[in-house]
């Protein structure tokens, strides 16, 4: 089992033409994700990755049973880009672009909530079920297929933490990558209620970082709703307040809310273990299983 | 981007929101010229980009013109917090008899813009907010419709605003709600809002932060960017384009991925070294780009030691190792140590690439780690 995406999981990429569109649709077809169209205004008819490309999402879920897409349109377009997703109901859409303004993903969110679709990111390595399919960036060689869930603000992170995993013989049910913009479709909670239904998911690792309270919300969760441990991370410990650091998220307010300590407090509280290094936290997950 | 107060008192007057009567100032004698004009008392404002202005001594009223010529000797050429004063605002004060709060800001947490209104104005709002929430009335509103005018007129009663003032306030507020969406602003503030002994409201203060990721289609707004920086290495990653931050340590660090790079700081601090910076290069850097980052933390006196931390996904290890081997070809001698640990996409071609006889490297990034706060100390022995 897995959680969002399987075998089955039929993608469409939006702006396949462009170079990154085109380069990643290339590396999740070798990876075996099931790709069976592309869409990009203007370039209907063309073929880019071996498969065809529709000038719209619609046509592209008509024509070919698409039930996923994944998005690689410049930041100007792609919140028109998410839109177009969600009117067609497709069952997930996975939002690569970073830089997408914030007011456009606020109107987005509106939209969303009115949806049954699973929006990941935007700003995000996207999803992977080792094994089976991938839509995104993620480096596909470093995953194995196991039973640990993966939830993660940051991407490189996300690589981090999976190579430790893999590297002690750990394979992952499925890794989600959510991003760290400040609004997001799927969030710690929606990534862990996902996991908590998984039966195959045996344990989930969450990798945090300053700024929203995200992960205090995900450790009020995990204390009321979740039988399967977790493990985490949080990222930033030595973060000056008041400097922004990459993220729009990843901030410190200097307010207490929103800090580390905050975080790892919350966490701790809620009966979940917070490595102070990466490699602490794959020493839990390993006492997990 | 963050608009200076003058810029922003700009924007607001051109929406319609009333603001005193101002001057922008470069030199002593333009300021005395901008108080004669104005007419006594008026402010001299520093137009810098800190908090706490006023407190810092940025921030200074005059009645006459002697005393306006010592303020502005006072205020323009100052050091603020580490940055240079070289303009000032002079404005007609306002006779207030109340000041009030209202801002325009993204709920991230809600994912929904919220406007915010308080009658304690005119003082620091995060310690209202910290210290008695309950002060600040707040109302979330749809993105998709906008502030509905019962809603500006709803958080505006429930502040505990009333009287003939109150549908002024609250039509101040729908206009900076307004000016807010269409300029796709982060925040929009004003604190204080005075209200005078005739029932006006003006906006004494005027604050407002542009999302960066929409200034494409802001281009009115774009050509208003005057970025300051506390230090020429700021004004370095400005031009580069880096997220970067100093920090008070010896230890230099670049990174691809903000939490990747967080987590190397964090990693640093734990084997007992101390961060000089953090330095994110993005997603699919160039060669030239990571030589680009590597001068940067080069040019931190600070720095004794350099981890380069990268975990390729949309980044390629064979453009990281080409970027290292560049920008160090260009030494005789290597002026601190590097360290280097590449992962991920291409990260074997990085490696067989990398130039081993120019930096170190490292399989794990603990070993990276370790070895980088190492190269720190022996410095420093």
């Amino acid at each position: 089992m897995s959680v969002l995406v399987d075998d089955d999981t039929r993608v469409v990429v939006q702006g396949i033409t462009g170079g990154e569109g085109k380069f990643h649709a290339e590396q999740m077809i070798e990876y075996g994700t099931n790709v069976v169209a592309g869409a990009v205004p203007g370039k209907g008819g063309q073929e880019v990755a071996g498969v065809p490309v529709y000038d719209t999402v619609h046509e592209a879920v008509r024509r070919e049973d698409a039930d996923a897409s994944v998005v690689f349109v410049p930041p100007a377009f792609a919140g028109d880009a998410l839109f177009e997703a969600l009117d067609t109901s497709l069952d997930l859409v996975v939002a690569i672009t970073e830089g997408i303004p914030t007011q456009d993903m606020a109107r987005v969110n509106r939209r969303l909530s009115e949806t049954d679709t699973h929006l990941v990111g935007p700003n995000c390595p996207g999803v992977i079920t080792p094994g089976a399919a991938k839509l995104g960036i993620l480096p596909g060689n470093i995953f194995s297929a196991g039973n640990v869930g993966l939830v993660s603000r940051s991407g490189t992170l996300t690589y981090q933490v999976v190579d430790n995993l893999s590297n002690r013989g750990i394979g992952q049910t499925t890794a989600i990558g959510i991003g760290g913009d400040p609004i997001i479709g799927t969030s710690f909670v929606d990534a862990l209620e996902l996991f908590e239904a998984d039966e195959e998911t045996e344990a989930v690792a969450m990798c945090g970082e300053i700024g929203g309270e995200d992960e205090e919300q995900a450790a009020k969760y995990i204390a009321r709703e979740m039988d399967t441990p977790v493990a985490a991370f949080i990222a930033g410990r030595t973060a000056p307040p008041g400097k922004r650091m990459g993220h729009a998220g990843a901030i410190v307010s200097g307010s207490g809310t929103g800090t580390a300590e905050s975080k790892i407090n919350a966490l701790n509280d809620a009966g979940v273990p917070v490595g102070a290094t990466l490699e602490e936290v794959a020493d839990h997950i390993e006492g997990f299983l | 981007m963050r608009l200076h107060e003058y810029q922003a008192k700009g924007v607001f007057s051109d929406a319609g929101i009333p603001t005193p009567d101002s001057r922008l100032a470069t030199s002593v004698d333009e300021v005395v010229d901008a108080g004669d004009d104005l007419g006594y008392p008026v402010a001299v404002k520093a137009q810098v980009h800190v908090g706490g202005r006023g407190k810092a001594g940025g921030i200074e009223i005059a009645t006459n013109g002697e005393e306006l010529r010592e303020a502005a000797e006072s205020i323009l050429g100052m050091d603020l917090k580490g940055y240079h004063v070289d303009r000032v605002l002079v404005e007609a004060a306002v006779d207030f008899v109340d000041e009030l709060y209202l801002g325009v800001t993204m709920d991230r947490s809600e994912g929904e813009p919220v406007a915010m209104v308080s009658s304690e104005g005119g003082v620091d709002i995060e310690t209202v907010a910290e210290e008695t929430p309950d002060a600040i009335a707040r109302e979330h509103v749809d993105p998709a419709f906008g502030m509905h005018p019962y809603q500006a007129r709803k958080a505006v009663y429930d502040a505990g605003i009333d009287g003939d003032v109150a549908s002024d306030v609250s039509s101040v507020l729908s206009t900076l709600y307004d000016l807010w969406a269409d300029s796709d602003a982060s925040e929009a503030e004003i604190n204080p809002l005075m209200v005078t002994d005739g029932g006006e409201v003006v906006a004494a203060d005027a604050v407002m932060n542009v999302d960066d990721d929409a200034l494409f289609r802001q281009p009115d707004l774009a050509e208003m960017e005057e970025e300051s920086y506390s230090d020429d290495l700021e004004r370095k990653a400005g031009e580069y384009g880096f997220d970067y931050v100093r920090l008070s340590g010896n230890v230099g660090i670049i990174g691809n991925g903000a939490g990747l790079v967080m987590a190397t700081l964090d990693l640093v601090d734990h084997y007992g070294g101390a961060p000089a910076n953090f330095l994110d290069i993005g997603g699919g850097a160039k060669a030239e780009r990571v030589a680009n980052a590597l001068d940067m933390v080069f040019a931190d006196d600070n720095v004794d030691s350099v981890v380069f931390n990268i975990f390729g996904g949309i980044t390629r290890g064979d453009e990281v190792a080409r970027g290292i081997n560049e920008a160090l070809s260009q030494f005789d001698e290597i002026p601190k140590p590097v360290v280097v640990r590449l992962a991920g996409t291409n990260a074997s071609e990085g490696m067989e690439i990398l130039d081993t006889e120019l930096v170190q490297v490292e399989r794990t990034l603990e070993e990276a780690v370790q070895r980088a706060v190492a190269n720190a100390e022996e410095v420093n022995s």
